[in-house]
């Protein structure tokens, strides 16, 4: 008998010096209660993290890659939105 | 952690392949970009990839077992707790593994039933048997040290979850080679007896730990499609005198003598080992091995023992769920 599919759940930890939660891999759990623990025995062994959230992989909605070109255009043509964009007379000093 | 000569690969289905799509894709590895889980790649490359990562994700769990042998009878509590923590390693890696390979779009329970049918391989070593305690250390010292030269380069290998996988695993298998290390080096210090036990396991490991990192370069056909793909970046050959030229002196360090007579360092410092016996890493992997039926038989036990546990954690999910939607309809 072929072994039944476990649902997949995507795993994001928050390490300790307060940054975001970051993804860090997935598992299989039956729900919510047993994907937590076992994301706490998986990518916790070490003390990688002060904080967990698992998310059922099916609810995440992707970018498409290969269309990644018109997804990621206009942030690569505006370059007026970096600040090395504008002068600043060395004078003025660091701003 | 061990995926030796199982990553083999195959060519021919290439041609099949949109000739313009294969060529960009090459372009993107030759930039030494990563390929993501959603992005195009050549079938050739996915069944590639699902069959080492895959291998290598069996190889973790049935790696479990030589050593889970030991952790009942181990000497001490602090060699206990830190055996216990290895194997639960490797489990772990086991997990990494077939969540990345899972990326490619085969099922982990698909995976797990290939091995659990026979019809997939797994690293030649596990099917030797842990005779003393001394295969212990033997086993985190040269074992997990083989491993760590076959691992390294795959930290970038141009398939993203499987060198994210291998950064996590790499980082976690330090420790394995130093606990084991040192349990040689207790054995070593030890009473005369400690210090045979500890050189007899390593006779006994020595070939079959030469024989992870795959056939010689020569008789490896399959080495150029991954090592063009980037998957491979050393030669099977390369690797295993990497891990000669950095084993030797510890094994003098320990006193031990690795069981090679003819052995012996050329101008360039490399040290020259005898020809390796093809013929017994041919019949290990295919199955004829001292433990390969037992192996098998403890997966198939466990996976077989474990089966209400995984039927009942669903049914409940499932009945959780029901009562949830009755609830929210009324």
């Amino acid at each position: 008998m072929a072994t039944p599919n476990i649902p997949l759940w995507e795993v994001f930890i928050r390490s300790r010096n307060g940054l975001a939660h970051k993804h860090v891999g997935s598992l299989h759990a039956t729900d919510a209660t047993l994907a937590l623990q076992a994301a706490r025995d998986i990518y916790t062994r070490r003390g990688e993290g002060l904080s967990i959230w698992v998310v059922p992989s099916n609810a995440i909605t992707a970018s498409d890659p290969s269309e990644k070109g018109m997804m990621f255009e206009p942030a690569e043509s505006k370059i007026y939105r970096h600040p090395t964009f504008y002068d600043v007379p060395d004078e003025v000093g660091h701003m | 952690m061990y995926t030796q000569a199982l990553n083999s690969s195959e060519g021919e289905d290439r041609n099949i392949e949109d000739a313009a799509r294969a060529a960009q894709f090459q372009a993107r590895i030759d930039a030494e970009e990563r390929i993501e889980p959603n992005d195009w790649m050549p079938a050739a490359y996915r069944k590639t990839l699902t069959r080492q990562i895959s291998q290598h994700a069996h190889s973790e769990i049935v790696g479990m077992l030589p050593e889970g042998n030991w952790i009942t009878r181990a000497p001490s509590l602090r060699r206990k707790a830190a055996l216990l923590a290895k194997v639960q390693d490797e489990c772990g890696h086991g997990l990494y593994l077939y969540a990345a390979a899972e990326t490619l779009g085969t099922s982990r329970e698909e995976l797990v039933d290939l091995m659990l049918a026979g019809k997939a391989k797994y690293s030649s070593i596990f099917n030797y048997p842990t005779l003393t305690w001394a295969d212990i250390g033997t086993i985190g010292w040269l074992v997990d040290g083989a491993a760590i030269m076959n691992q390294i380069p795959l930290c970038r290998c141009s398939y993203g979850p499987y060198a994210r996988a291998m950064i996590r695993v790499c980082k976690e298998e330090s420790f394995h080679q130093r606990q084991g290390f040192e349990i040689m080096l207790m054995l070593c210090r030890g009473t005369d007896e400690q210090k045979a036990m500890a050189q007899d396991a390593l006779n006994r490991w020595w070939w079959p730990v030469l024989m992870m990192f795959g056939p010689p370069d020569q008789a490896s056909q399959h080495s150029d499609t991954s090592t063009k793909w980037k998957i491979k970046r050393f030669s099977n050959d390369e690797l295993r005198q990497k891990f000669v030229d950095a084993t030797v002196p510890q094994a003098q360090f320990l006193g031990l003598t690795i069981p090679d007579p003819g052995m012996k360092q050329n101008a360039n410092g490399n040290w020259e080992y005898s020809a390796i016996d093809w013929e017994e890493f041919k019949q290990v992997l295919s199955g004829n091995g001292p433990c390969n039926r037992d192996r098998l038989a403890a997966r198939r036990k466990a996976h077989d023992d474990g089966a209400w546990v995984r039927e009942a954690a669903l049914a409940y999910a499932e009945k959780r769920r029901q009562r949830a939607a009755l609830q929210a309809a009324e």
